[in-house]
């Protein structure tokens, strides 16, 4: 199937008083037409910077691109200018934010908001935006849109703002919508409204979405493939049963640990990871999670880990499939080991 | 790149403690904003003017041989030279020791009469913000009234009752000073008041005065000292302004708004008049704003730990 | 809304009152009295004093004062002979009016456009030379910006009037001298505001939506980073008047200030009184219209009070 979006071995770093921070590092994806991809991980492990990377949204200075290519219908996001960008921000590619209470503009109609979407677009009548705005309203769940479009937001509850991000990242009609932890920061009642409005609005219109979370749960209810990140690098790629079923990968294993499920029993204890996320000031030499993997061998504090092949989705980055590693259950005998390109 | 050996995939597990390790060195509080002042060439350089200024306000006026009310007809407006650094005024006398002479009065008044509001707000803000209630809801009614109340015209009407004087100028700053840091001292215990810190303090049993001196005061003193500092050169201004509409200072005794009133009246014949007081005045309020920001920035807490 | 602002008013009337109450009793504390410096016999002094009120209780005094305030009469000047207060401030008024409009318009305008573009220009050269101004600006008292206007654009270079106040060119200066304070004040306060703005969550959303960076500082950030500096125009305006009592007495204007400073010097307490009230009833109801024009302008206070 052919890719809407292409991200090859894109790094981005920021520029602080303290020094360079290398936020993201040589991370490579793709999304499909029509696909919800997740990207999960701890806070600060660079999922939110590598989905503002797609739109450029993440402020240069002081960040900036230390290589990589994002490729956008075969153009590269990185190349162009501020013009070209507008065109694919909200029309091409839309945004959801985490945070709805400060993600919209206190002073500005909801509809206005709605409606800037269409700036661009100079033939538009006002009539038409309006009535789009309308549309998109209903669409996300809104029902007295003719009061609401003349609201400021905060006449509107948390879970109302956030079908309102919702509405405006969709009323461009985009090929991709990345949502960038959309619940978070909502009740939980209000989180699996949220979340089954995203996937019937992913089949309505058939547009993409990246899924932002540190939640697995999410992610087993919606998505198709998924990116595990830890410390500015994917360690772990696949189809959703691929990583549920098949894990690959220590960290990935430990987050899986650390959920209590519905046969977890009474008394048996989650077992969390232990320790904190590495300093990307100076992320690590070799493999970033090596501090606080229980399956940590000598060799990945000293060398950043191969890419190793399990199925034609399924990828890890860790030492354990190299052939000299011991046997262990995340061992694969069918692991290939990709070459550097 | 190193050899990928066999034995290099022996296995280690776990290594917390490594993690653990790479924390920052552990600087105090007043430790670390006194290292930001200093690392801020800006405030650094701003606090060494001030301390010059002291300085030559207290051992110019000794030094010279002239004195700041010796008039001498013979030595009227007399421009820069060796002998009188900053010129003369119209009646002879000396300016470079009526500048410094200024500088007494003036700085007397601005660092008194901020000290002074600084403590007395804080105090009223502290007590009215700690304990809440009916305290604090009469203390607000007064304030709120006072603060509609133009406060210079009520500074104005109290020099006259008062008459001239250094400690009438004081006093009568005092009288509607003190409401600023009273507002913005409350505003902020209030908010500490309600914080995690003090809340579980208190559950532990601390007594009041405790959480008063150990927990409320240390974070709202940098709050203080800077409110301070920054109303230091408004009351200097207050002073100036006072003193040029002749509310302030009477002569032969001097203080920069005199001398800048002085000045003034001969603008148009000896500009050097206004040029000597005018650079005092704005070098010593840029030099206060300045260090303000400075101090600002160093008491941060957002900004703490940072460089 | 409607709640709101009569709380406001309410507020407003007291502080009012507290002002009056405190104003007479501190001039009847002035020392000396208006007729000391007039060569008249005791007779007269008798007759000018009851003529006054000036015999009668403090009490009496302060009840008939109250009682011609509430009428809109402050009375006659003591010094200038049949001259009502009223009269006075309607022929002076015009001018500080004038010329405090003038001010606070060059104040506003320039203060926010340098607190934008510095704030836009973040860490660069730009954002250097609008601090530097906003600093010194804060750091020069008004009668010393306006001397030194005087001396180099009147004096040295000849290009502008420094007394009176007669054409627009005679404005300038004035305005400039009352003014460069408050803009200080404004651009400092609105680039801090700005760039709160700047990096917020709202700015990333329009971002997003693919608006042009004009269309987000004007229509994004502008108009939210400019509440805070919409809250302190009530002292704003406070501080503009009285930079206009030294510059009016600076540039010859006969304006209020003028006035004010003189007929303290005079001992002329009525003056004084009605003076005194005038500003501070006009400063409080300025900050009255400030804070109704802040519920105006910020939606979240504007409904807030309408849906009680």
């Amino acid at each position: 199937m052919e890719s809407l979006l292409e991200v090859k071995n894109l790094s981005f770093s920021f520029r602080t008083y303290g020094g360079v921070v290398k936020a993201v590092r040589n991370v490579s994806f793709d999304v499909r037409p029509g696909e919800i991809l997740g990207i999960v991980g701890e806070s600060g492990c660079g999922k939110s910077v590598t989905a503002q990377c797609t739109m450029r949204l993440n402020p240069e200075p002081p960040g900036f691109f230390e290589g990589g290519e994002i490729l956008y219908k075969g153009e590269d996001i990185l190349k162009m200018n501020e013009k070209e960008l507008r065109k694919i921000r909200g029309t091409e590619i839309g945004f959801i934010f985490q945070d709805p209470m400060t993600s919209l503009n206190p002073t500005m109609k909801i509809g206005k908001q709605i409606e800037e979407v269409f700036i661009k677009n100079k033939e538009m009548s006002h009539a038409e935006k309006k009535q789009k705005a309308m549309e998109i309203l209903r669409l996300v769940g809104i029902s007295d849109e003719e009061r609401r479009y003349n609201q400021y937001p905060h006449e509107l509850s948390g879970g109302m703002k956030q079908r309102v991000m919702i509405a405006i990242a969709l009323v461009g009609r985009p090929s991709i919508v990345i949502a960038d932890e959309p619940t978070t920061s909502l009740d939980v009642t209000i989180e699996a409204q949220i979340l089954d409005l995203l996937k019937e609005l992913q089949k309505t219109t058939g547009t993409s979405i990246i899924m932002i979370t540190h939640d697995l749960g999410v992610i087993a209810k919606l998505c198709d493939r998924v990116l595990v990140m830890y410390g500015g690098k994917v360690v772990e790629k696949g189809l959703v049963n691929e990583i549920f079923y098949g894990t690959a990968h220590p960290y990935t294993k430990g987050l899986m640990q650390s959920i209590a499920k519905l046969d977890t029993k009474k008394g048996e204890k989650l077992h969390p990871i232990e320790g904190t996320p590495p300093d990307l000031f100076a992320p690590p030499k070799g493999c970033p999670f090596a501090a606080r993997c229980e399956y940590a061998m000598e060799i990945c504090s000293e060398m950043p880990p191969e890419t190793y092949d399990l199925s034609e989705e399924h990828m890890t980055c860790c030492w354990l499939q190299h052939e000299f590693a011991p046997d262990n259950d995340l061992r694969r005998p069918d692991a290939k080991k990709r070459e550097v390109e | 790149m190193a050899e990928i050996t066999r034995e290099k995939f022996k296995v280690v597990g776990k290594n917390i403690s490594s993690m653990e390790s790479i924390s920052r060195p552990n600087i105090g509080y007043w430790q670390d904003a006194w290292r930001r002042i200093r690392k801020n060439k800006v405030a650094f350089f701003s606090l060494c003017l001030i301390g010059l200024y002291i300085i030559l306000a207290i051992f110019a006026p000794i030094l010279s041989h002239y004195t700041h009310y010796t008039q001498n007809v013979n030595e009227m407006n007399q421009s820069f030279s060796s002998s009188h650094w900053f010129g003369t005024d119209s009646l002879g006398r000396d300016l470079w020791v009526r500048a410094w002479m200024g500088a007494r009065v003036s700085l007397t008044i601005g660092f008194t009469a901020s000290i002074i509001n600084g403590i007395i707000g804080s105090l009223v803000g502290g007590i009215s913000g700690y304990y809440g209630g009916k305290v604090d809801l009469l203390i607000q009614r007064i304030v709120d009234v006072l603060y509609g109340i133009p406060s210079m015209i009520i500074t104005l009407l109290l020099m006259v009752v008062l008459g001239n004087g250094v400690h009438c100028l004081i006093i009568a700053m005092i009288c509607v000073g003190w409401i600023g840091s009273c507002r913005t001292v409350r505003g902020e215990v209030l908010k500490l008041r309600e914080s995690d810190f003090v809340a579980a303090a208190k559950i532990m049993g601390v007594k009041d005065i405790v959480i008063i001196v150990k927990h409320i005061l240390p974070n709202v003193m940098g709050l203080i000292i800077t409110s301070v500092t920054m109303a230091i050169p408004n009351a200097i201004f207050q002073e100036a302004f006072l003193s040029y509409i002749g509310l302030g200072i009477s002569p032969p005794d001097c203080s920069w708004g005199v001398l800048a009133k002085e000045g003034i009246q001969m603008l148009r014949v000896y500009p050097y008049q206004v040029f000597v007081p005018a650079f005092m005045i704005c070098t010593t309020m840029l030099a206060l704003n300045l260090l303000g920001d400075g101090l600002r920035d160093a008491f941060d807490p957002k900004l703490r730990g940072t460089e | 809304m409607a709640k709101y602002i009569l709380k406001r008013i309410g507020l407003s009337i007291v502080t009012l009152l507290v002002l009056t109450t405190i104003v007479f009793v501190l001039v009847r504390l002035m020392p000396g009295d208006p007729f000391s410096s007039d060569k008249m016999t005791p007779e007269i002094r008798a007759n000018m004093e009851a003529y006054y009120g000036l015999d009668k209780s403090l009490p009496e005094q302060y009840i008939t004062y109250m009682n011609n305030l509430l009428h809109g009469d402050l009375g006659y000047s003591m010094k200038y002979v049949n001259q009502s207060v009223n009269r006075i401030i309607a022929d002076a008024f015009p001018y500080s009016a004038d010329l405090g409009i003038r001010a606070l318009i060059f104040a506003v305008i320039f203060g926010v456009t340098l607190g934008v573009v510095a704030s836009l220009n973040r860490g660069k050269k730009l954002d250097a030379v609008c601090i530097i101004i906003a600093i010194i600006g804060t750091s020069i008292p008004d009668f010393i910006m306006g001397s030194l206007l005087q001396y180099f654009f009147g004096i040295r270079w000849g290009l502008l009037p420094v007394a009176q106040y007669t054409s627009v060119a005679h404005t300038i200066l004035p305005s400039i001298a009352v003014g460069f304070y408050t803009l200080a004040m404004v651009s400092r306060l609105m680039r801090a505001s700005m760039l709160e703005v700047v990096t917020s969550d709202y700015t990333k959303t329009a971002k997003a939506k693919g608006l042009s960076k004009w269309r987000i500082t004007i229509k994004h950030q502008i108009r939210n980073a400019i509440m805070p500096v919409v809250t302190v125009l009530g002292p704003l305006v406070a501080s503009v008047l009285t930079g206009t009592f030294v510059i009016e007495a600076l540039f010859a204007i006969p304006g209020l200030g003028k006035h004010y400073v003189q007929s303290i010097s005079n001992n002329d307490y009525t003056l004084v009184l009605g003076m005194t009230i005038f500003f501070g009833a006009f400063l409080i109801l300025m900050n009255l219209v400030v804070d109704i024009l802040y519920g105006i302008i910020d939606p979240r206070i504007r409904l807030s009070g309408k849906g009680k």
